[in-house]
């Protein structure tokens, strides 16, 4: 069952237990609080899947027989989904990747080979995952390009001051998170891709923790590059996506070489398929982005509107339970602002130890660095602990949270 | 619910080493010091030796990490302390396991054996020192 579309808060017609009946994993008893890392898959995603595994398997762009045309039509489909979802103004924007990370690499390379030239700077800002630092820290040690980062305040929210300093010394390429996948922070992504376009930059979005919770229309947003993925929002993991503008995607380099993203290869030389297929060689994961457009599907019958109302309910009701508790400490800004991810420590108990408790009461929880390790040294820690929420989320994985962390504080009492 | 002293995992002198480690802190002349971290968790051991005559005459633990590593840390030392270099290289990952005696999952048995890295590392370091004497 899919909830009703919903607009704004008090959501009223989202039913979280109804929702919850979509996906069988809930019924090994699980709480799950680590959707920021993955999230869980309903049947409607798994059951595409196995429609294509089962009923039509076979490759796409190429067989002249009925189940090959199905494969391709369905593949074909997800990103005229995709292009919906995020209001691209056309389906050759949208480029499957395996995930974010590969989307940003596919940029770094692509595009980056091509226009960052010695001396010129990148802006990035410390609130990233590695995921958008180490590919563009390869490609200025490749060419010679210096790279800034843009701190936070006490609450973890990007210094704009610092940003708009920073536009000022031109920088070829900006590169943000538009939600910070340790803190939670939501960015203020218009405001900051209009600054930076103003400035001249080239501007990429990982949307890797915003497309699946606050949804994303790219033309608005006004980026030239945003990359996410499927697997954190209900989706299949090795479906992704990056979207660029086609101006600046037609004027690129293949990043990938090889099978179907050629037009004609001779010895003499090849020349490449269009877009948007230049980028995609070899065999793609068929299955997986057709599992993709069933998580979007959802998504969208569900409303992103009521999916961020609900996200903030929780969030809200989470960081307020959280508060009460003593010894422990919030990371990131207050729930207005912030994202369903909570950051937190509890003194004298690590993180580690506090998953290893929650995961004996079945409570899922992550514990660690997050792969933003440059964010936790600006925080002076070695991790965090982290709850984040989704679709599914209900307020009983939160206190089952909650007495986990009670359970770690009279052990290491 | 369970109680702290009857917790399988978090055992008494598991949370005892833990929060009253020994040998914790620095060497002032150390013969060695080496320092490894876990980068999946950010958690640091580093271990000061001072040797006379082939034999581990003192030794200091420092660093920060969870209840596992730190406990693993501390009761390695209690070991090391007066034990020959080379009886020490001899120590494995079986001796570090047993002396901890829970069951370590997957997940956590880099934790247990970070303290035992840094002695391998550092042991076997300073053995190159020597040989070049």
């Amino acid at each position: 069952m899919i909830a009703g579309r919903a607009q704004g808060a008090p959501n009223i017609s989202y039913d979280v237990a109804a929702i919850r009946k979509d996906f069988p994993i809930f019924e090994t008893g699980i709480a799950y609080l680590d959707s920021a890392n993955t999230s869980q898959r309903p049947r409607q995603v798994t059951g595409a899947m196995m429609d294509y595994f089962e009923k039509f398997n076979s490759n796409i762009h190429r067989a002249a027989y009925r189940i090959a045309e199905e494969a391709t039509v369905r593949y074909e489909a997800t990103r005229e989904k995709v292009r919906a979802f995020i209001n691209a103004s056309s389906t050759k924007e949208i480029i499957y990747t395996r995930g974010t990370t590969e989307a940003i690499n596919l940029v770094a390379y692509s595009w980056g080979r091509k226009h960052i030239k010695r001396g010129d700077l990148i802006v990035l800002t410390i609130l990233e995952h590695h995921s958008n630092i180490v590919p563009w820290q390869i490609l200025a040690a490749e060419k010679g390009a210096t790279i800034e980062y843009v701190d936070i305040d006490e609450r973890g929210e990007l210094r704009q001051d610092k940003f708009r300093k920073l536009l000022e010394r031109a920088p070829k390429l900006v590169a943000f998170g538009q939600v910070s996948n340790a803190l939670g922070t939501i960015n203020p992504a218009q405001e900051m891709v209009a600054a930076a376009k103003a400035a001249g930059a080239t501007v990429l979005v990982d949307g890797a923790q915003g497309a699946p919770h606050q949804g994303v229309d790219v033309r608005a947003l006004g980026c030239d590059f945003y990359a996410f993925s499927g697997h954190k929002m209900l989706g299949p993991t090795g479906a992704g996506i990056l979207y660029g503008r086609r101006e600046l995607l037609e004027a690129m380099d293949p990043f990938m070489s090889g099978g179907d993203m050629i037009k004609a290869v001779r010895i003499e030389g090849t020349t490449y398929h269009e877009l948007p297929w230049k980028f995609e060689a070899g065999t793609q994961a068929i299955g997986e982005v057709i599992g993709l457009g069933a998580a979007i599907d959802y998504l969208s019958a569900l409303g992103m509107d009521a999916v961020r109302s609900h996200e903030r309910e929780i969030t809200e009701y989470a960081y307020e339970a959280l508060s009460d508790i003593e010894g422990l400490t919030l990371y990131g800004p207050p729930p207005s602002r912030r994202a369903g991810v909570i950051s937190f420590s509890l003194k004298g108990i690590h993180p580690h130890d506090l998953a290893t408790i929650a995961d004996r009461d079945q409570v899922c929880l992550r514990a660690g660095h997050h792969c933003a390790m440059p964010l936790m040294t600006r925080l002076d820690v070695a991790a965090t602990a982290r709850a984040s929420f989704y679709v599914y989320t209900q307020k009983d994985e939160v206190d089952r949270l909650v007495g986990s962390i009670q359970e770690a504080q009279r052990i290491f009492k | 619910m369970s109680t702290a002293a009857d917790d399988q995992f978090y055992r008494e002198y598991i949370l005892d080493h833990y929060k009253n480690p020994r040998n914790f802190g620095r060497l002032e002349h150390p013969d060695i010091s080496h320092e490894e971290d876990n980068p999946l968790c950010g958690d640091v051991i580093g271990m000061d030796f001072q040797i006379k005559d082939g034999v581990i005459e003192d030794i200091r633990f420092h660093g920060r990490g969870c209840a596992i590593s730190q406990a693993s840390a501390s009761l390695l030392t209690e070991r090391l302390k007066g034990l020959p270099l080379e009886e020490a290289k001899k120590i494995g990952k079986a001796d570090v396991l047993g002396e901890l005696g829970i069951d370590i999952s997957p997940a956590r048995i880099k934790c247990a054996l970070l303290s035992l890295k840094v002695l391998k590392v550092g042991a076997y370091g300073l053995a190159n020192d020597e040989d070049e004497d």
